[in-house]
């Protein structure tokens, strides 16, 4: 009867003997509380649900992603603190605080976490945030699709982190190799975990590409043909292309990995014909993509960043579009550089390693052509620009290390090793996550109206910039030692000054992220004298700065026209960059809906009942996520017109703000003179 | 390099005693720059020389990136602004360019390396390669000689100047097997055979490792390789041959049950066939004389 209704969920799920565990638990909950607690005591329930939570605005759902995307990011971090203080200590006789079946589980949720739950929201939040702005366009194209997507990310780091107290998380490594990950080595929970948040996220993940794929395609403005669109967008077109490619592939990866675990079958297994080199091959298939998905986009906002504050046009624009488009072909033919050591034939290595260090060129190009872009340009040292210059500079140590790597019998002696863990930190860390602080510093004013604290930016950067030398550049060293990654314990003693290093570099880091808190509070309370009241803080080049900061609901009260690359610089030039068209149109909006919440909190009540196999409610999860979407299709009431008066007055007021604060630029000024 | 050699020899001077004697810090602190056999040491080779071709274009980007940035700094009024530049044939060329030659010159590094460096191709050698059969367990590595009819557990000793021609397969999870100062590594997969060819220049002792984490026991699943002189190796043989323990069906089935940070051990006979059995016992209607899937490609 039990087993009916709970499945395999019994109290001892909960790792009450285990006082870390419960630790964290612990402090999550309080988190979580205080949270509630603040947003009950300031009534703001109804102001979350009405205008954030059952919104399906692209901008807000972009917030969302990045608030999202930085609660994991704490998780994420709390772990990698945790791996490193862990290995700073367990030398020889000392065994660390931490076992082996805790420390796996670490490492595990770490590179999930932070591949999963921190770099895709935090571009795709960004990604919503701008792109429709940028190419001119009112909203996404599926706006209730996109609320869909939000809802199944959330709730699959809701999985992550309820796995925390309940049960346990995959102590398989990010990647799950079978057959570790199978039931004859991984009886618990932990992997199935892995697999339905991997599995629920990346289905909402799949459903942002071909939403975004669609809106770059279709919804431009009039007169941005594919060479005029702004290379953020462009190199978000290229991600979107690499997501609807390589993410069905994991989906059938982990769907096989699940019919093994819960049917007894045999894709991957050791007996009975199973292969786990096949779940290597599709999970890389998908999983060097996903590299470049999450790389992309940062590379479209450094190039932004360099153009707007070198008060210059981007060098080699189209080398830039060619480049982004070679990156892409090629992350499809380089997976078996993951597992060279498999033993294939010399032929087979040597040609993914070939085709792994061509990509080396199109990304030595992008380089490049941000430096010929400062070259005779004005460049301003704000702190978005700091963040691309430490990830040009980090980034070519990592690409050469990366290169290194790619020849596969240096590939031999370096592959698991910690030198493998600092080079893709040296990637991702610089690749990606620079950008997308460098990202979220420039665009911050445009989604609040308000600039971010450069003082508090600027410590931020500096310390994670010494963090990341201090914590990776010994994990090289140790590679040359012979140190293989992921370990609990070692006996080396010529180890450990250089995990010492590492941990110290780490704890750097922890004070970067505190003054990035920081840097978000002053702000706040400084945000009258940040206020961005013209919409363009940075004298910035495209649509999205031409707009109000934060933008009204509609976007664009007319849909601008578009001549050349930089459309905004060019319309400030010409003098039409505030003008006030002789009539406004009536414009069609979509209403909010909860049923994106709702199909969030379907699909986490689904993933829990599939992990601990409470057949009935996943039974009934599913029942009511058709019923869902059925009541929604049958719903003819998704949308209003916003009349053409009411655009009238709400950019009439913008208008007076504009005046009032009489620093909207000179075109604006005498424009606004002018119409009074 | 010369202490490593000598605290070998004075290891193995001490057998039976060598049991605990490598204790974490065998071999050498810079195990990747410090090699001990030809594979390493072209390995090494190749990377110093891949890495020297490549601060060929990173160090002039460095210097550049600071350079542009300082001196078109907003400050900076003295500098040239040139708003609207932004395109140059010339240097479009350039920076395609640059980076196309250095990466063609890697890549046919790369084609001659791997074929050059191929772990299943035989080593060169005036001396009759031995024969080694390993077998990543949960979670140690069993030794099986098949020519000498011994086997051990977490210690390998390999005569020194004569190569060893690895056969690796694993009867649990997936492994790596590795010996940084010999040479590369490579999967160890139940139902697959894949293999190595190492050869160790001169008797020493050198960490041998797992690097493929494969759960609770990964952190202990090392072994210490001595490579001894031929006459040490051949005592070594004799005695363990005069050892009580045989590997057999009994000893093995305890062998499988997982066990953590296991201790070297010694078996004076093994059953014949016994690594074959263990690469079928994973195949489907496996047939007799089968040898087992090899790689993803059949051995050369």
């Amino acid at each position: 009867m039990q087993e009916t209704l709970f499945g395999k969920l019994t109290l001892s799920a909960i790792p009450y003997d285990n006082p870390i565990v419960m630790g964290a638990i612990g402090g999550a909950t309080a988190m979580g509380l205080l949270v509630f607690g603040l947003i009950t005591y300031f009534g703001k329930w109804g102001y979350l649900w009405k205008e954030w939570f059952t919104s399906v605005d692209h901008k807000k759902v972009g917030v969302m992603y990045i608030a999202l995307a930085f609660v994991m990011l704490l998780r994420g971090f709390a772990d990698a603190l945790m791996m490193r203080m862990q290995q700073a200590i367990a030398q020889g006789g000392v065994h660390g605080y931490l076992p082996p079946d805790h420390y796996d589980q670490i490492f595990s949720a770490h590179g999930t976490i932070m591949i999963i739950f921190v770099a895709m929201p935090f571009f795709i939040g960004l990604m919503n945030l701008i792109v429709p702005l940028q190419i001119g366009a009112r909203d996404v194209a599926y706006p209730f699709l996109n609320s869909v997507s939000f809802w199944l990310t959330a709730s699959s780091a809701a999985l992550v982190m309820i796995s925390l107290g309940v049960g346990d998380f995959s102590h398989a490594g990010w990647s799950g190799y079978p057959p570790l990950s199978e039931n004859q080595f991984s009886p618990g929970p932990g992997v199935d975990y892995w697999i339905w948040s991997l599995q629920l996220g990346g289905i909402g993940t799949l459903m942002t590409g071909i939403n975004f794929f669609v809106t770059i395609l279709r919804m431009r403005a009039p007169g941005m043909t594919m060479m005029k669109l702004p290379v953020f967008s462009w190199t978000i077109l290229v991600t979107n292309v690499l997501i609807m490619l390589s993410f069905p592939v994991l989906t059938v990866a982990l769907a096989l990995l699940t019919l093994d675990r819960y049917l007894g079958m045999h894709f991957f297994t050791n007996d009975l014909g199973g292969n786990q080199m096949m779940f290597l091959n599709l999970f890389w298939i998908w999983g060097h993509p996903e590299v470049y998905i999450v790389i992309l986009p940062a590379f479209g906002m450094f190039s932004e960043v360099v153009s707007t504050f070198s008060g210059k046009r981007l060098f080699g624009y189209h080398s830039m579009v060619y480049a982004t488009v070679a990156i892409a072909v090629l992350s499809f033919v380089v997976w078996l550089h993951h597992f060279f050591t498999m033993g294939a034939g010399a032929n087979v290595n040597a040609f993914f390693g070939i085709a792994t260090m061509v990509i080396a060129v199109p990304t030595g190009v992008k380089v490049f052509n941000w430096l010929f872009t400062m070259y005779k340009g004005r460049v301003e040292f704000a702190t978005p620009v700091l963040w691309t210059l430490g990830f040009i500079i980090t980034f070519c140590i990592g690409g050469m290390t990366g290169v290194l790597l790619s020849v596969p019998p240096a590939d031999f002696v370096l592959h698991n090793s910690e030198f493998l863990v600092a080079h893709f930190h040296n990637m991702l860390i610089p690749g990606a996550l620079f950008g997308y602080f460098a990202g979220y510093a420039f665009w911050f004013p445009k989604a609040f109206g308000f600039r971010l604290d450069e003082k508090w930016g600027k410590r931020a950067f500096w310390l994670w910039l010494v963090g990341f030398y201090l914590a990776f550049m010994p994990l090289y060293a140790l590679g040359f030692m012979g140190m293989p990654r992921r370990l609990v314990h070692y006996d080396n003693p010529a180890w450990q000054p250089y995990l010492l290093v590492a941990a110290a570099g780490t704890l750097v880091i922890l004070a970067a992220i505190v003054c990035q808190a920081v840097q978000l509070v002053v702000s706040i309370r400084n945000r009258e004298s940040l206020r961005d009241v013209t919409g363009d803080p940075w004298n910035g080049r495209t649509l999205e700065w031409a707009v109000a900061s934060p933008p009204p609901f509609y976007n664009f009260a007319h849909i601008p026209k578009v001549e050349t690359l930089d459309a905004f610089t060019d319309m400030k030039d010409r003098g039409i960059a505030y003008e006030v068209p002789a009539a406004y149109q009536d414009i069609h909006m979509p209403k909010n809906t909860a049923v994106g919440v709702v199909l969030g909190g379907i699909a986490f009540v689904f993933g829990f009942s599939m992990i601990w196999h409470i057949w009935w409610l996943a039974l009934g999860a599913t029942v009511g996520a058709v019923g869902a979407l059925v009541l929604r299709s049958a719903d003819d009431s998704v949308d209003y017109i916003l009349p053409a008066q009411e655009v009238a007055r709400l950019e009439r007021e913008r208008r007076q703000l504009l005046a009032a604060h009489g620093q909207s630029g000179a075109a604006a000024d005498s424009h606004l003179a002018h119409q009074g | 390099m010369k202490h490593t050699v000598f605290k070998g020899l004075f290891i193995l001077s001490l057998w039976p005693q060598w049991v605990l004697a490598c204790d974490g810090d065998c071999g050498s602190r810079w195990a990747l720059l410090d090699p001990k056999g030809p594979i390493a040491a072209h390995e090494k080779g190749l990377i110093i020389t891949a890495f020297a071709l490549m601060l060929l274009v990173v160090i002039p980007v460095i210097f550049m990136t600071v350079a542009f940035a300082w001196k078109y700094r907003a400050s900076n009024k003295k500098a040239q602004y040139a708003p609207n530049w932004d395109n140059s044939h010339k240097i479009e060329a350039v920076v395609w360019a640059v980076p196309a030659v250095i990466v063609a010159i890697l890549a046919a590094l790369v084609w001659k390396s791997s074929h050059e460096l191929n772990p299943y191709r035989p080593i060169q050698s005036a001396a009759k390669p031995i024969q080694v059969q390993v077998v990543s367990m949960n979670w140690k590595w069993l030794f099986i000689y098949p020519e000498l009819g011994i086997a051990s557990v977490n210690r390998l000793v390999i005569p020194a100047g004569v190569p060893v021609s690895f056969k690796i397969t694993s009867d649990a999870v997936m492994s790596s097997f590795f010996i940084p100062q010999l040479g590369g590594q490579i999967y160890a997969m139940a139902g697959m055979q894949t293999r190595l060819q190492l050869v160790a220049d001169q008797p020493g002792s050198y960490q041998g490792l797992n690097t493929q984490f494969n759960g609770d026991g990964f952190a202990g699943m090392h072994f210490e390789t001595v490579a001894a002189s031929s006459q040490d190796f051949e005592s070594w043989v004799a005695q363990v041959k005069h050892g009580a323990t045989p590997l057999n069906e009994t000893t093995f089935k305890a062998l499988e049950i997982p066990s953590e940070n296991v201790p070297p051990r010694y078996f004076s006979s093994v059953e014949p066939q016994l690594f074959e059995r263990i690469l079928q016992k994973y195949l489907p209607n496996a047939e007799a004389g089968q040898t087992g899937r090899h790689g993803m490609t059949p051995a050369m």
